[in-house]
């Protein structure tokens, strides 16, 4: 893969490809797909902060529940996301920081909403570089 | 290719095709698909074909691994797929129900004709437009508190009546009375109740819709009389919405669980998203507890939207509700895993159906119909894609003996979505939906492009299926004139 990701639309629900030379870095480029699904990524600006923790039983686990914390707080709190740190990343848990905004329609276009992030289709492979993906219910 | 399945299905009649338990060790049962033969190959292609095959390996399935005629390639389960599980060692699946928790459909009936409100249809969408919020990226007009929603939780409609929001006859054409009385909000985490909060009252995303209507064909007008759908013209309301982030949350969080529990109950499993645990395990128990919660929760939703549909209608036309009409006809759920009574292999037993895309259609005379439609079976509802039609029909005994009281429960999809998008936007469909009279108003742009009617197939093809095979009785058809989606 040439970019840090890419979406693909597939009957009924939409991939994210992501990938990165380390395994936090492809985490975060998929996080970074999923804000600009929902939503113009540049038109958000970075007034709040949400630190997350997730353990998981297995690195693709890990990666369906990272990515659904984030639809989590779209819809608890309508927060959405610009950039992600991620500190700590072991197999199993990560510690983060999101850096985003409350959705205010004045001035950010929803593209569209997300349901969740499936369990089917999960795949995380190492070649020289991290690949990964996940297929969206939307 | 596409040709591919030939070697594998058998062809039982014109619409039921099987697919033999020998295909592929460690399925259990035989899976079967209600199709045409000219549908076959778009549901191999598809995957969904494979997805039938992994549903019969659930332990303690019976019968058949079953696919309604709108088939398509789902999450672990196919979308039209219904699996019915033993109680005593079968296991209950969330993916089998989905993450939409009872995503269903409701249909309110008015006395008003299409050419009555045809000047007004301007106004009515957009004031139903503001009334029912879509809940994406804000939120919507009902707060909760923690308490009001574990009320909500445990009362599903019966609370949204209580506070005002419709009427308690409502409540007697609703699927399980809008209340699952097996829910314990014990069992529902804090992030799915967080979730809940701020949506209670709004439709969603996707292929959620609310729809103003009118009837262009009546096939039984006897059973249509019973619907109170007296004539062509006739207006008519149909919401499509489910239960929301709460519903989505149970789901995730009970395929985590099962995920982890599935090694020490000794059970391997083609797909993660299948994940599941025997229905008498802690963790079935507290899945059907919790998603008779999020079910609840969805016929609350309902509810609400109903209650400011016949607001909006009262406000636009200036006419009393009696006048108006707006009665609803009935609710039904097709995201559900219910314990339910059926004959398995000649004995009345009790079995866990999975409906994952699929709606129940009980027969006549069923205890758990209404007694309005005790006489014709229940009432079932399928809608379509925004620019053609949807259909009303009832349940029957062929159902009843085949498909554990089952059958389709919309159009399935048919093109990927990026075929649908290539060069479209959703001010090309608002304008070609215009074109045909239609009325659309949508939250998201994209959302809407994704659901223009090319990625459907016609479910008058779907409805044809479960009628000839006997699956479902047809009613009649209605096709619409103004949409909104979130």
């Amino acid at each position: 893969m040439e970019t840090d990701f890419e979406i693909i639309q597939d009957s009924g629900s939409i991939a994210i490809k992501a990938c990165g030379n380390t395994l936090s870095a492809a985490f975060i480029n998929a996080a970074r797909a999923l804000s600009g699904l929902i939503t113009s990524a540049d038109k958000i600006r970075e007034t709040v902060l949400r630190e997350v923790e997730i353990s998981a039983p297995d690195q693709e686990f890990l990666l369906v529940e990272w990515l659904n914390e984030l639809i989590y707080f779209f819809d608890a709190e309508q927060l959405i996301f610009k950039r992600f740190e991620i500190d700590i990343l072991s197999t199993n848990s990560l510690k983060a920081c999101c850096y985003g905004e409350k959705m205010n329609k004045t001035r950010h276009e929803l593209i569209r909403g997300i349901k969740a992030i499936t369990y089917h289709g999960v795949n995380i492979k190492y070649n020289n570089n991290y690949e990964l993906q996940v297929i969206l219910d939307i | 290719m596409t040709e591919g399945w030939k070697k594998y299905l058998v062809k039982q009649d014109e619409f039921r095709w099987k697919i033999p338990a020998s295909y592929q060790q460690g399925m259990r049962v035989p899976g079967l698909i209600y199709a045409t033969e000219s549908m076959l190959g778009q549901i191999w292609e598809d995957q969904a074909f494979e997805q039938v095959v992994n549903v019969s390996y659930l332990p303690g399935i019976v019968a058949y691994s079953l696919a309604m005629p709108d088939i398509h390639r789902g999450y672990g389960f196919p979308i039209g797929g219904v699996a019915a599980t033993r109680i005593r060692d079968g296991v209950v699946s969330p993916g089998g129900v989905g993450f939409d928790i009872n995503c269903g459909v409701r249909l309110l009936r008015t006395n008003l004709s299409e050419e009555e409100i045809k000047p007004r249809m301007s106004e009515l969408i957009t004031s139903l437009y503001l009334n029912v919020p879509s809940g994406l990226g804000a939120e919507g007009r009902i707060r909760l508190q923690e308490k009001e929603l574990e009320k909500v939780l445990s009362r599903g409609a019966a609370w949204a009546v209580e506070k005002g929001f419709g009427e308690a006859e409502d409540l007697i054409v609703t699927e399980e009375r809008g209340q699952m009385k097996s829910a314990n909000p014990d069992r529902v985490s804090q992030k799915a109740r967080k979730r809940g909060m701020p949506q209670l009252g709004t439709l969603g995303s996707g292929n959620h819709f609310l729809e103003i209507q009118t009837v262009d064909q009546i096939y039984d007008r006897e059973f249509a009389r019973a619907m109170g759908i007296l004539e062509t013209g006739q207006v008519l309301i149909l919401v499509h919405t489910g239960s929301r982030g709460l519903g989505h949350q149970v789901c995730d969080d009970y395929i985590r669980l099962m995920a982890n529990a599935i090694t020490r109950y000794g059970i391997s499993l083609p797909d993660r998203q299948l994940a599941c645990a025997p229905i008498q395990s802690p963790e079935g128990q507290d899945y059907l507890t919790a998603m008779a919660c999020a079910a609840n929760y969805a016929w609350a939703n309902r509810q609400c939207i109903t209650h400011w549909i016949r607001e909006s209608f009262v406000k636009v036309l200036g006419k009393s509700i009696r006048e108006i009409g707006l009665e609803q006809v009935y609710d039904v759920a097709h995201n559900i895993a219910k314990i339910e009574q059926h004959t398995v292999e000649g004995k009345n037993q009790a079995v866990c159906v999975h409906r994952k895309g699929a709606t129940r259609a009980f027969a006549k005379g069923h205890p758990d119909i209404p007694a309005i439609y005790r006489n014709i079976g229940q009432p079932v509802l399928i809608p379509g894609d925004m620019g053609r039609y949807s259909f009303i029909a009832v349940g029957t005994e062929t159902a009843m003996q085949e498909t554990f009281g089952s059958t389709c429960h919309g159009a399935g999809r048919l093109y990927s979505r990026s075929v649908s998008r290539r060069g479209l936007r959703g001010s090309d469909i608002i304008y070609k939906m215009a074109m045909k009279g239609i009325i659309v108003r949508a939250d998201s742009s994209a959302g809407l492009a994704e659901e223009t009617p090319e990625v459907y197939k016609d479910v008058s093809e779907v409805m044809e299926i479960a009628s000839k095979a006997g699956i479902s009785r047809k009613v009649a058809r209605a096709v619409p004139l103004g949409v909104i989606k979130g």
